[in-house]
């Protein structure tokens, strides 16, 4: 799924480690989100959307749309 | 640092995991090489041993739980995908072995020994591949 989560963490001045340490996940999990390898639970995903200030569809990419 | 806690965790629990399985390992050895090298065919000797390393196994087994446990959602991923690989090639090999044995397509009696070894390596190998695509 694609999604805007490496744009939002550069406007953050977020590493992937920081953004990482904010939602308790490894930076592995981080980096797989962002290249669209894999897909956040619907708990990480609203962890994420929080962090933000977000909604979700608006840092995901609905695949329906794409 | 939240993750340095999460990984100081997931280090212990590694460590708890080798730990057992190690002590599954040698507890293993004893209960099959004793009865021949220590006890001599000793049958209470031999059934101690034995349930010695079911015990030490509940352990293990225990202590797989809790490693999992403390993996985030895509490393629980990675383990569980190896896992079903595992068990796959396992059930498929082993049952293809067992015919193999039946139908004496192989010299000699097919030995659990390999399957072991076959799920292991399985496991090992579908675990390597998962930790390199999500990399």
């Amino acid at each position: 799924m694609k999604n805007k989560l490496k744009v939002l963490r550069a406007e953050k001045d977020m590493t992937q480690a920081d953004l990482a340490d904010s939602l308790g996940v490894s930076r592995q999990t981080i980096n797989a989100i962002e290249k669209g390898k894999f897909d956040p639970s619907l708990p990480l995903a609203f962890k994420i959307s929080k962090l933000f200030k977000l909604r979700i569809e608006e840092i995901f990419n609905d695949p329906e749309d794409e | 640092m939240k993750n340095d806690k999460r990984k100081d965790q997931i280090n212990r629990m590694t460590k708890n995991l080798a730990i057992w399985t190690l002590l599954w390992v040698v507890s293993l050895a004893l209960a099959t090489f004793g009865p021949k090298f220590i006890w001599r065919e000793n049958t209470t000797w031999s059934i101690i041993a034995i349930i010695i390393n079911l015990a030490i196994g509940i352990g293990m087994i225990w202590a797989n739980i809790k490693h999992l446990s403390v993996l985030d959602e895509l490393q629980k991923k990675i383990q569980m995908d190896a896992m079903g690989i595992a068990l796959g090639v396992g059930i498929v090999g082993g049952l293809s072995y067992s015919v193999m044995d039946t139908a004496n397509v192989i010299a000699g009696n097919a030995e659990i020994g390999f399957l072991v070894m076959l799920i292991s390596i399985s496991y090992l190998i579908a675990l390597f591949v998962g930790k390199k695509h999500y990399a």
